[in-house]
């Protein structure tokens, strides 16, 4: 320890050794340190922006896409009278069925004004402009419910009828005073109308059940658009993606992992596997498109177009996921089924492929999370600009009849005019990324319950 | 008959040799199972093989050779009738759309062959409306005669498919049974043919480049014949009109990907490498634990969603900064959809790609490594710098390679972030468009597949596929031989 200086002795006696003090830092030294404290707060500074970047995304998810979950209703009480819907008054739903919405019009009007009066609220707004805080879908929903049952015809019965876009988007926040300006659709009367009814409780926001389950609409009712439709194309999409890509993809994998032998073949495969998971999407729509709309002649716009593409595009991610599975297996099982006198086949498919399951079935949950998602080779084989506004009528229809998906539904939303249907496409977002997370969920799941370490 | 009742026929008698092939197996065994050479079952499996394999292999081609055939032959019918600029798939389709009209008419009975002859061409198209047969074109006595001679052509076609595919199965069951032996190695010859739907599979990797490569060479072949190729790969203006007279120069469409992805590796690369050395050098076990799989989340992201948070988030508040009357008072920005948003976005979706890749990368840089270093009294940013990144480079810049291709194909960022208007521009503020987006544009709707204005997507495809495969085969090269340099 004779090295360390001590403070006593005046600097004149002792002269500082050459490398300076071990206990004082010297200038280089520090310049070091700082220099590591900076390294090492780039790193956490990259990190923090890339966790910000997904807050953000969530965020911006969440904000705008909640608002989509609920709607706002009107309560009317509606007078169906007999001499408008129903002039003979013998209830043929024939007869009844002739009367158009233009029919049910002036009955919801006189509804409206009817409460109008009947809170008490005096309004300069004409009778007739009253009827623009209903959605146009207001007259056709009560028209297909008296078509269900006729025997409401001559009661005055209570509905609850969908406010129009610009109400909702009042009382949701988007729409305000100042930009109905320049609307010719709403007035800012309308609006005091509005917070006065909501007032008395005629009006009031209530969960959107119909957006999960309906069906999408035309341009100018963005209120009444719902996702159900679309939802049910990507299951029959997905449906045709588990069909097929998992047995394709596991018998692929068993013979590259277990069969195949050193070969230029072999190599070509496996070359065409790698690239193939690299291939952009869109090239996949293009294949989609030119094989099977262009030259087999299949539907467009079809789930079982779609299904095929992707499973196409998913195989490969399938594949690699299957062989690591099969690859984990340790070789002693297969070596003890083929003592036994199994066959190089019965020791895969009697011990190998079940041990492997797990991995395998993980593998593909992940894969069809991937193809769910997947929107550009859908654009391509006609599933944008397709307006999915009915259920498909069976199991075959839903496969072969056009239909949307649900990310092309969410981009045909964001490409509409108007910004109501903005709230529609975030609120996809969310019904989307639910599904995600719950086939990511159950991935992560499987693998921890099942996931074997030899 | 139809294909599925062909099908279920050809199981049927697969099952019945099943059965069959079993009990004899059996039976000349006198019943005793060990006297076999394989499991009863075999026996089963092998004659129900033979019996359904080759059966549904003829059906399979014989769908798809015999309306290609049938087309071949139906077509010298319409051809001495083609009006010029006819177009043949349009012509055929009407013909097809007829045929099964009339198909359909003589079927309920409203028609017999003979009346359908006699029918003046120009009662067929109202006959048609009203059955709910909508034909492009007025027919003609050549369409009529060509829908006639299908008609009578797939007739003949969908008997031939019936007899040969049900004889087919026959014979292959009963070879199947015969061959039902005691001393047959049954297990042998299933396991071969189960080794031969595997190698299928297998192949399906290589028959899908293989349709990805002639989808798009044959229309792209087509399509240079329409246009220059030379105008097409050095034109630097891009305006389809589907009247005819377009220019439809790929350069605007390259620099504008360019530009977007270089913008958007600016962004992941930095931020991605960035955070994978500290996972991988400084990070704490914990915080790696919640971190690198929250980074992963965004590449879990459809990427939908990245194209909807650059049209309706981030590009509002870049023109907030940088529009005119932005609080930054520059002016720069005209609209929210610009080569700054889509890239910024892009950026945000490569960064997962970027790290995880790096990680991986860094974490197989050897451990003596870095102990050497730090024992020479390196700090750790030194040892990084100066030992780890230079061993872990060239796999970084494998995986450089490989977001920037992916930078390339990305779609649904740029067809809702970056704008249409193709340009040659410096500003990166300016809307442009890119090769992935104007494939879109032009090749949905129905659009008609023999116009160059369609038809230039399948070239844009062509050079997206090969310069994206380029850079994934350079990029799976250097990785793959840097893995090797220290395993």
């Amino acid at each position: 320890m004779t090295d360390i200086p001590t403070d006593t002795g005046s600097p004149a006696e002792r002269p500082a050794p050459k490398g300076g003090s071990l206990l004082v830092t010297d200038a280089r030294t520090k310049r070091r340190n700082r220099a590591e404290t900076r390294f090492k707060s780039y790193g956490i500074a990259a990190l923090a922006v890339g966790v910000a970047f997904l807050v953000a995304l969530l965020w911006a998810i969440l904000s705008n896409g909640l608002t989509a979950f609920t709607q706002t209703y009107v309560q009317l009480d509606v007078p169906l009278l007999e001499e408008k819907l129903d002039k003979d008054g013998d209830r043929d739903p024939a007869k009844i069925a002739k009367v158009s919405t233009f029919g049910y019009k002036p009955l919801i009007e006189a509804a409206l004004v009817d409460l109008v009066a009947r809170e008490g609220l005096d309004t300069d707004i004409e009778d007739k402009a009253l009827t623009k805080i209903l959605s146009d879908a207001a007259a056709a929903d009560i028209r297909d419910r008296v078509l269900a049952t006729p025997d409401l015809i001559g009661q005055t019965v209570s509905f609850e009828v969908l406010a129009s876009s610009r109400v909702d988007g009042y009382l949701k926040g988007r729409v305000s005073r100042e930009s109905l300006a320049r609307d010719k659709n709403l007035d800012a009367a309308h609006l005091d109308l509005v917070d006065a009814l909501r007032e008395a409780g005629a009006i009031e926001k209530r969960f959107n059940w119909a957006f999960i389950t309906g069906a999408d609409a035309s341009d100018s009712r963005p209120e009444q658009a719902g996702i159900g439709v679309a939802m049910l194309g990507s299951l029959f999409m997905m449906l045709v993606v588990l069909i097929l890509s998992l047995p394709i993809g596991v018998a692929a994998s068993i013979y590259l992992e277990e069969f195949a032998p050193q070969n230029r073949l072999t190599d070509l495969i496996e070359v065409n596997i790698s690239n193939l998971a690299a291939v952009p999407s869109i090239v996949f729509g293009i294949l989609g498109l030119a094989v099977f709309i262009q030259f087999m002649h299949l539907p467009q716009s079809a789930p079982l177009v779609g299904g095929l593409v992707l499973t196409l595009m998913t195989l490969p991610t399938i594949i690699i996921s299957t062989r690591a599975a099969l690859k984990s297996v340790p070789p002693s099982i297969r070596n003890a089924a083929l003592g036994v006198g199994a066959s190089k086949m019965q020791a895969v498919t009697h011990h190998v492929l079940p041990l492997a399951m797990p991995g395998i079935l993980t593998g593909t949950i992940l894969g069809l999370a991937q193809a769910l998602g997947e929107t550009a080779p859908l654009l391509l084989i006609g599933m944008v600009g397709y307006i999915a506004t009915n259920y498909p009528d069976g199991v075959a229809e839903g496969f072969l009849s056009p239909n949307s998906a649900m990310p092309a539904q969410i981009y045909e939303w964001a490409k509409r005019a108007d910004p109501a249907f903005y709230e529609r496409a975030w609120g996809g977002i969310i019904v989307l990324l639910v599904f995600l997370l719950a086939m990511n969920l159950i991935a992560v799941l499987l693998r921890r319950r099942f996931e074997r370490r030899w | 008959m139809t294909p599925s009742w062909i099908a279920l026929i050809v199981l049927a008698i697969a099952a019945a040799g099943f059965v069959l092939a079993r009990m004899r197996a059996l039976g000349a065994a006198r019943r005793e199972a060990r006297r076999l050479h394989s499991l009863p079952n075999y026996y089963g499996w092998t004659a129900a093989i033979y019996a359904a394999g080759p059966a549904l292999l003829l059906l399979a081609i014989w769908l798809v050779a015999q309306p290609v055939a049938t087309r071949g032959l139906v077509w010298p019918v319409l051809e001495s009738s083609a009006a010029e600029g006819a177009v043949p798939s349009l012509m055929m389709a009407d013909v097809q759309r007829l045929a099964a009209g009339l198909e359909d008419a003589i079927d309920t009975g409203r028609l017999t062959r003979e009346a359908a002859q006699a029918l003046p061409p120009e009662e067929l198209r109202d006959t048609m409306a009203a059955r709910g047969v909508a034909l492009g074109s007025d027919v003609t006595l050549a369409t009529r005669d060509a829908a006639l001679r299908w008609l009578r052509l797939s007739g003949i076609g969908d008997l031939g498919r019936a007899i040969a595919v049900i004889g087919l199965a026959i014979a292959g069951a009963v070879w199947g049974v015969s061959r039902a032996k005691p001393d047959f190695r049954a297990r042998n010859a299933v396991e071969r043919a189960m080794r031969g739907v595997l190698i299928g599979a297998a192949l399906i990797a290589i028959l899908t480049t293989l349709g990805i490569v002639l989808a798009l060479i044959f229309n792209t072949i087509e399509f240079f014949r329409l246009y220059p190729a030379a105008e097409f790969f050095f034109g630097t203006t891009w305006s389809p009109s589907f009247g005819g007279g377009s220019e439809l120069g790929i350069l605007p469409l390259l620099w504008g990907t360019l530009y977007i992805s270089i913008i958007a590796l600016l962004v992941a690369v930095p931020i991605g490498l960035f955070a994978a050395i500290y996972l991988a050098e400084y990070a704490h076990r914990n915080v790696r634990a919640w971190a690198k799989p929250m980074l992963e989340m965004l590449a879990g992201i459809p990427t939908i969603v990245y194209g909807l948070f650059a049209l309706l988030t981030v590009g509002p508040l870049l023109v907030e900064a940088f529009g005119r009357g932005g609080f930054l008072g520059l002016g720069w920005m005209q609209g929210g959809t610009a080569v700054m948003t889509a890239g910024l976005v892009m950026g945000i979706m490569l960064i997962p790609f970027v790290s995880s890749l790096s990680d991986d990368i860094i974490n197989a840089v050897p451990q003596a490594l870095r102990d050497g270093s730090l024992g020479l009294g390196a700090t750790r940013s030194e040892t990084i710098r100066q030992v780890v990144l230079p061993a872990a480079l060239p796999g970084i810049v494998g995986a450089v390679l490989l977001a920037a291709s992916r930078a390339i194909g990305e779609t649904m960022i740029v067809v809702l972030g970056a704008g249409a208007a193709a340009r040659l521009s410096m500003n990166p503020f300016d809307a442009m468009t890119t090769v992935t987006a104007k494939i879109v544009s032009q090749l949905t709707g129905d659009a008609d597949f023999s116009s160059p204005e369609a038809l230039v997507a399948f070239a844009l495809g062509m050079t997206l596929f090969v310069i994206t495969l380029a850079l994934n085969v350079v990029a799976l090269w250097i990785v793959r031989r840097y893995r090797e340099q220290y395993e």
